[in-house]
C-alpha cells in the first residue's frame, strides 16, 4: 500500500476546515467522531486494492486535507456497509465515501469511461452491473 | 393474497429464471404478485448524498405507481410492494424511509414530478424472503413435493439484503431465512463465514479481477465447508458469482466451478413445478448434472 | 378585456419583432427576414426538421415545439435547434438479433436514465418518452417501438435530457429490430409480392407504357376510386 501523504505536514486551515464541512454536509456524518479505532479498516473487504485505509481516509477528511480526493480508495469502496456495521461511533463511511466521489464527479469528471467498454462486455453484462456503475461512476 | 410486485430491469432480461421461478413458487403457496402496470428502473443504488433529489425520482415514482393500483382499484388498500432483485430491494426501500422523514426533499420531488399524484408515503418495500417467512416455513414446507435432500446448499446473502442496519430482511450478523427456506425445503444447510461478504458489485464493468477475486474467496470458501451449490437473491450477485467464474478459473488455477441459482429456483424445483419453470439452462454454471446426481430433476 | 391583438412580440436571438399573431413560429420568422436553409423541411408537422425551445415572459419553464406548428404567443423568447448533437451508432440491421441486451449495447448510456420525465414533457408529439427509454433498459423491444412509433427524431428529448441519453436514436434501432425480427409479417403484402414477382402484372404495364400522354390522362381522370 503506497503512503500517499507520507513525510508531508498537514495545516489546519481556514481552507482545510472548509473541506471538512463540506464532506460533513454532503455525507450527513459527524466526521469528527471517528477515534481512529480502525474497525472499518478491518472490516472492508476491497482493502488490497486501496491506497488508503477507509480508517486513514476519514482522518485526513477530519484534517480537512484535500489530498485525499486524489485517493484511488473511494473509487475501490463498493458500498457494501461493512465499515459501517463495525463503527463503534455509529458513522456510515460509505456515506464519507460517496460524498468524495460526489465532490469530484460533479466537477466535470466521470471515473468510468463508457467508450471503454467493449461491445462483446456490453453484450454480456446484465443492466444492473451497467446501471449501478454509472450511477456511481459517471456525472 | 394479492401483492404489487416490483421485477426490476435485470429479472426482465439476464434473470428471466429467477422471476419465472419465483412468479410460479408464489403461486404454488396462494400468493399472486402483481407486476406494476407501468413502471421504470429504480436506480439499483440508493443515493447516499445528502443533498440528492435527482436519483430519488425512480424509486419515488415507482412508489407512486402503488398507490395508483390502489387508486385505480386493482388492489385494495394493500400498499406492500414486492421486490425479489435485492438492489431494488435496498434501493426502493431506503428511498421510501428518506423521503418519508424529509418533508423539504418530499416537496422538491413532488415539484418535478408535476405529472404524477403525490406520494402519500403509505407503500411498505418487502422482499419475497420477507414474506415467505411470515407466512411461515412450515407452510412452505407442507408445500414442498420432491424435496432437497441430500443437496448441501450454501445460502449467500450479500450486502444489501442485510446491510445497512435498519434496512436489512434479517440480523445482519446472523441471518436465517435463507437458512430456514432451505431447510423447509428438505436441503442441506451449509453455512459459511462469507456468505454476507461483497461480490464486487458493480465493479463488474470495469475492474473484473477485483470480482474476480471476491468471488474466488467466497466460493472456495463455500466450496470448503461442504457446499454443493450456492443460493442467492441478487441478480448481480449472480452475475459475479457465476459469469465470473470463468474469470476465477483463469485467474486461479485450480479452482474448480460450483453451480449458483436463485433461491426461487430451489423452490419451484422443491414444489415439483417442472425444469422448464425452474429456468435452469439459464444457469451459467449448469445445476443440472449435481441436481441429477442427486436424482433430484 | 379589448380587442385580441392583431400582433404579438417575439424575441429571436434577443432581439424584439413584432409580427402578425396568427402565424407558426415558422412563418414569423421567416416574416422578420429569416431564411431556413436547414432547420426546415416538411412543414406540415412530419419530418422533425423544425425543433424549437422558447420561455414566455414571466414563465420559468423552457418549453419545447416544432417551429412549423405552433403559433406565436405574446413575449416568446425563441431560439431553434436545427441539429442535435448527437451520434447514431452503425450496425448492420441483418447482423443483430432481437436479443434483451441489444439496445443496451449499442446505447449503454441509456443505463443512465434518472426517470425525470424530462424527455417526456419536451416531446412535441407528446410521446411517453421516458417510458420507452425505460422499456428499451429491459429490453422490451416491442414496447418502445410500439411507444415510439410516432417520433419524428425532432432531438428536442435529447436537448433536454440530463443523462445525455438520445432517446430517438435508441428508438429508431428498436423500431428497425422490431420491424425486421419481430413484427407478424403482412400475409396481404407476402402474397402481392409474389404475384408481382410471377408477372401478374407484367402485360398490364406493358399496356399502360406504351399509351400517350393524353391516353394516360384520360385513364387517370377516369379511374375508380374505391374506398
Ligand atoms: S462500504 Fe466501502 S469502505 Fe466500507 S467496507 Fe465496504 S468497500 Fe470498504
Ligand atoms: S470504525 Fe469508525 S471510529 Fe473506527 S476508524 Fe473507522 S470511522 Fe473511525
Ligand atoms: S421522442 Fe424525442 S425526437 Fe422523438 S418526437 Fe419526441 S422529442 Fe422529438
Ligand atoms: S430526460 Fe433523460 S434521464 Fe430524464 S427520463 Fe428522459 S431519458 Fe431519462
Ligand atoms: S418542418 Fe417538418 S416538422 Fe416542422
Amino acid at each position: 500500500m503506497s503512503t500517499l501523504l507520507a513525510g508531508r505536514v498537514i495545516r489546519i486551515s481556514e481552507r482545510n476546515g472548509r473541506f471538512s464541512e463540506r464532506v460533513k454536509a454532503l455525507s450527513g456524518e459527524e466526521i469528527d467522531l471517528c477515534f481512529q479505532c480502525g474497525g472499518c479498516s478491518s472490516a472492508c473487504p476491497m482493502t488490497s486494492q486501496m491506497d488508503l485505509l477507509p480508517s486513514k481516509v476519514m482522518r485526513l477528511v477530519q484534517l480537512g486535507e484535500e489530498a485525499v480526493l486524489k485517493s484511488r480508495t473511494p473509487w475501490i469502496c463498493s458500498t457494501c456497509f461493512n465499515c459501517a456495521a463495525r463503527c463503534p461511533r455509529g458513522i456510515d463511511i460509505a456515506n464519507v465515501m460517496e460524498a468524495l466521489r460526489q465532490m469530484l464527479l460533479r466537477s466535470k469528471f466521470d471515473h468510468l469511461k463508457l467508450e471503454t467498454v467493449g461491445r462483446e462486455e456490453l453484450r454480456e453484462i446484465p443492466p444492473i452491473a451497467l446501471i449501478s456503475s454509472l450511477r456511481k461512476f459517471t456525472s | 393474497m394479492r401483492f404489487a410486485y416490483y421485477p426490476g430491469c435485470t429479472l426482465k432480461t439476464t434473470a428471466r429464471n429467477y422471476e419465472d421461478s419465483a412468479l410460479a413458487s408464489a403461486r404454488a403457496l396462494g400468493m399472486e404478485l402483481l407486476e406494476l402496470p407501468r413502471w421504470n428502473c429504480c436506480g439499483t443504488v440508493h443515493a447516499l448524498a445528502k443533498d440528492d433529489v435527482m436519483h430519488y425520482l425512480a424509486p419515488i415514482r415507482v412508489l407512486v405507481r402503488v398507490e395508483d393500483m390502489n387508486r385505480e382499484g386493482i388492489l385494495e388498500g394493500n400498499y406492500r410492494l414486492v421486490t425479489l432483485c435485492a438492489m431494488c430491494y435496498n434501493t426502493l426501500k431506503r428511498a421510501n424511509g428518506v423521503v418519508k422523514e424529509d418533508p423539504d426533499r418530499m416537496r422538491k420531488l413532488h415539484d418535478i414530478m408535476e405529472r404524477e399524484q403525490p406520494y402519500e408515503g403509505k407503500v411498505e418495500v418487502l422482499h419475497l424472503l420477507e414474506l415467505l417467512r411470515e407466512m411461515g416455513f412450515e407452510k412452505v414446507a407442507e408445500r414442498v413435493e420432491r424435496p432437497l435432500t441430500g443437496l448441501r446448499v450454501a445460502p449467500y446473502y450479500g450486502c444489501l439484503l442485510l446491510r445497512p442496519r435498519g434496512f436489512g430482511i434479517d440480523n445482519p450478523d446472523s441471518p436465517r431465512v435463507m437458512e430456514d427456506l432451505i431447510r423447509a425445503l428438505g436441503g442441506e444447510v451449509v453455512e459459511f463465514p462469507y456468505r454476507a461478504r461483497c461480490c464486487g458489485s458493480y465493479h463488474t464493468v470495469e475492474r473484473k479481477d477485483i470480482v474476480a477475486e471476491a468471488a474466488y474467496k467466497i466460493l472456495s470458501q463455500a466450496r470448503e465447508m461442504g457446499a454443493e451449490i450456492v443460493a442467492l437473491a441478487c441478480p448481480l450477485c449472480s452475475f459475479n458469482l457465476s459469469e465470473r467464474q470463468d474469470e476465477v478459473e483463469r485467474e486461479f488455477p485450480g479452482f474448480r466451478k460450483i453451480p449458483v441459482v436463485y433461491f426461487t429456483q430451489l423452490m419451484a424445483l422443491a414444489f415439483g413445478l417442472g425444469e422448464d419453470v425452474c429456468g435452469l439452462d439459464q444457469n451459467h454454471v449448469d445445476p443440472r448434472p449435481l441436481l441429477r446426481s442427486k436424482s433430484l430433476i | 378585456m379589448g380587442e385580441e391583438r392583431s400582433t404579438v412580440t417575439i424575441y429571436v436571438m434577443g432581439k424584439a419583432y413584432e409580427v402578425p399573431a396568427s402565424l407558426t413560429i415558422m412563418k414569423a420568422m421567416e416574416y422578420i427576414g429569416y431564411r431556413f436553409v436547414r432547420g426546415a423541411g416538411c412543414r406540415a408537422g412530419f419530418c422533425g426538421a423544425c425543433a424549437t425551445l422558447y420561455r414566455k415572459k414571466g414563465s420559468y419553464k423552457l418549453e419545447a415545439a416544432l417551429a412549423c406548428q405552433k403559433v406565436v404567443e405574446d413575449g416568446m423568447y425563441i431560439a431553434t435547434i436545427p441539429f442535435a448533437p448527437a451520434e447514431k451508432r452503425t450496425y448492420d440491421i441483418n447482423k443483430l438479433r432481437p436479443t434483451p441486451n441489444v439496445l443496451l449495447e449499442y446505447y449503454p448510456e441509456i443505463a443512465r436514465c434518472l426517470s425525470c420525465n424530462t424527455c417526456t414533457k419536451a416531446c412535441p408529439q407528446d410521446l411517453q418518452v421516458m417510458d420507452y427509454v425505460q422499456a428499451a433498459i429491459r429490453g422490451d423491444i416491442e414496447e418502445v417501438a410500439r411507444l415510439s412509433f410516432d417520433c419524428l427524431s425532432c432531438g428536442l428529448c435529447a436537448m433536454r435530457c440530463p443523462a445525455e441519453i438520445v432517446p430517438y436514436n435508441v428508438a429508431q434501432l428498436a423500431r428497425r429490430l422490431y420491424a425486421k425480427y419481430l413484427a407478424k409479417t403482412s400475409e396481404h403484402l407476402m402474397r402481392r409480392l409474389k404475384e408481382i414477382e410471377e408477372g401478374k402484372f407484367d402485360e398490364e404495364l406493358k399496356r399502360l407504357k406504351g399509351l400517350s400522354r393524353e391516353e394516360l390522362k384520360e385513364l387517370y381522370d377516369k379511374r375508380e376510386i374505391r374506398v
